[in-house]
């Protein structure tokens, strides 16, 4: 069953080759539809085939590891595919009901699938450099995504989004010298073997920082988040749903996995930092969202603070905190992209963001309020929902652990989270809609596009309860995937089973 | 030599974020190729340059007696290899976004393009 790890790559990359070759739009829509299905499918399984026999790995034209290309999917990965999968079947369904015709023409579908690629490639990756080809390909896509349209506001957030991401793409670079440097290898197995022995640890602390730099950069944590709220919201809201909900918590996995398995000979020094790091991110995250008023600016602002809610599941470094980390990316993932759903629906009936200017749809579209609310409250933790369980873990793992400022910080964050969703449903929700007029950008009201727009968002928000209800079973395989990474006997035995090479 | 090289790559860093910094879109560019290039100097260096051999067999293979041979490594090469390609690839798309940015605002100041922001 270990070729079933290849899929993820070969369909997304596949479907974008052909239609790339063959442009019509109609037919570029059906290899879209189709690969993102096929590729939930294949993510789908392989998480079954993960979760009963355990690592799946491949040595890509059978070069033995650690001199070939390795593909490994242990539980975490399995995880993080399957909710790519997820996410690439209603983003494309999403897309398909309400990007316009000129971005269609111009690519967005092939764009979308090599964004799968790059994704699942990353989720895959067993060496470094891997990760680093995988998460070039990715970003790539998603610059030209964030600027395709050519609207002002786009071209000017996708150049900020594109500096400070080849800025963090340096970082990762040099980082992974050094570390070739120091260990003659970059299959991430054989590093977890082999860099107790080699080299000075300070110079591993410096590639350590780098690495916390460069994932920092991508994940959107403090300092360097300025980017995600000046870019987020500018693309069409099929584009920012996916950028938002997949694309930080790419970063977010390449932070878990270089800081369980490589850079792990320092925890005293380089998880404390995380800890303070993720404090940080929570607060300037949850008080940048305070002072918004355009509905999409004001959910990027909470993906900050969000994502330091996974950085502490990291920071504390502990099997239940790293289970609440994987229970996280999982929850939010699911939510934000169910809120930027719900956001361009909302600027498709009004054809505004603005907070101000939108309002009333709790008299004239009771269904778009029960589908903002239920991700809204999720989001700010309200029991049942996932978040509450997501963020119970969490500070259930910091108490155990002693941090108790910590648990505050994260408590008292979930509250202003509230405060601000609770703006957003009195604005745009509940008060009476501001007198101007209709905006002119309206899209026609195509019933097939209402129901491909609508139904991932329902959806979304029925996965976030179905999580909440189901919090018990999916936090155990959480524990599971947590143990494999704070235990990563089984991935290391995996990688290099057929080497020998892991004492060399 | 490493001592050069090192130095060398820290003064393109140095340079390369210098010019990130500064306001203007075409120094962006300029500062990308700059940091892109160091970074790569940086990955060579810290794998260890040497004048050893290539790391190529000889047609008459081994000399007998011999189980290896003492060649350069292969693999910082290769990476350096991907990374240029790679940043050709992003560069290329960085200067077409400047163009267009420039020419939709109408200034190359980035102080300028703020509009998404306000």
């Amino acid at each position: 069953m270990n070729w079933l790890v290849v899929l993820p790559l070969v369909i997304p990359l596949l479907g974008a080759a052909v239609s790339l070759i063959a442009r019509g739009r109609a037919f570029q829509r059906g290899i879209a539809l189709a690969g993102a299905a096929l590729l939930l499918a294949a993510n789908l399984g392989i998480l079954a085939v993960v979760l009963c026999q355990g690592v799946l790995c491949v040595q890509v034209g059978n070069w033995e590891a650690p001199f070939g290309i390795t593909l490994v999917a242990d539980r975490f990965s399995a995880i993080m595919l399957a909710v790519a999968g997820i996410v690439a079947l209603a983003g494309t369904l999403y897309a398909l009901g309400t990007l316009d015709g000129g971005r269609e023409r111009f690519g967005a579908y092939p764009l979308l699938q090599l964004l799968w690629a790059g994704v699942c490639g990353a989720f895959l990756a067993g060496d470094l450099f891997n990760l680093f080809v995988w998460f070039e390909v990715m970003l790539i896509a998603s610059y030209v995504l964030m600027a395709l349209g050519g609207q002002r506001s786009q071209l000017e957030g996708g150049l900020k989004y594109l500096g400070v991401n080849l800025v963090a793409s340096a970082l990762f670079l040099s980082a992974v010298g050094i570390v070739y440097g120091m260990a003659g290898t970059l299959n991430m197995a054989h590093l977890a073997v082999r860099l107790p022995v080699a080299g000075p640890p300070g110079l591993l602390s410096a590639a350590a920082m780098l690495f916390l730099s460069a994932f920092g950069i991508k994940a959107a944590v403090f300092p360097f988040f300025f980017w995600l709220p000046a870019s987020y919201h500018t693309p069409p809201a099929a584009v920012s749903a996916v950028l938002a909900g997949l694309l930080t918590k790419v970063g977010v996995y390449a932070l878990i996995r270089t800081f369980t398995l490589v850079a792990v000979q320092d925890v005293g020094y380089t998880h404390s930092l995380i800890l303070i790091v993720a404090a940080l991110t929570m607060v300037t995250g949850v008080l940048g969202a305070l002072a918004q008023h355009e509905f999409r600016r004001v959910l990027s602002f909470h993906i900050i603070s969000q994502i330091g809610y996974m950085i502490l599941g990291l920071g504390l470094f502990s099997p239940l905190a790293l289970a609440g980390a994987i229970f996280y990316i999982v929850h939010h993932i699911l939510v934000k992209t169910c809120l930027f759903f719900v956001s361009g629906l909302a600027w498709r009936l009004r054809g505004t963001y603005e907070l101000e200017r939108l309002g009333g749809f709790y008299g004239t579209h009771p269904g778009l309020c029960a589908v903002f609310a239920v991700p809204a409250l999720s989001l700010a933790g309200l029991p049942p929902l996932s978040g509450f369980f997501a963020k119970l873990v969490l500070v259930q793992a910091s108490l155990e652990m002693g941090h108790y400022m910590l648990a505050l910080v994260a408590l008292g964050v979930s509250l202003l989270t509230l405060y601000s969703m609770s703006k957003i449903w009195t604005l745009a929700f509940w008060q009476p809609a501001a007198d101007t007029p209709q905006s002119p950008r309206i899209a026609p009201h195509r019933s097939r596009g209402w129901l491909l727009a609508g139904a991932p968002a329902v959806v979304f928000a029925g996965l976030s309860i179905a999580l909440g209800l189901g919090a018990g079973p999916f936090l155990e395989v959480c524990r599971q995937a947590a143990g494999q990474l704070l235990d990563p006997q089984e991935y290391i035995a995996a990688v290099l089973a057929s080497g020998g090479y892991a004492c060399s | 030599m490493t001592l050069l090289l090192a130095l060398t790559a820290g003064g393109l860093f140095a340079a390369g974020w210098y010019l990130m910094m500064r306001p203007s879109a075409v120094k962006l560019v300029l500062g990308v190729a700059l940091v892109s290039h160091a970074a790569n100097l940086a990955v060579f260096t810290a794998a260890g340059p040497s004048r050893r051999a290539p790391p190529l067999l000889p047609a008459e293979g081994l000399p007998p007696g011999t189980a290896t041979l003492p060649v350069a490594d292969p693999v910082p090469q290769a990476l350096v290899l991907t990374a240029i390609v790679i940043g050709f690839g992003v560069l290329a798309f960085t200067l077409v976004l400047v163009h267009r940015a420039y020419q939709t605002v109408g200034s190359d100041d980035l102080e300028k393009m703020e509009s998404a922001e306000r």
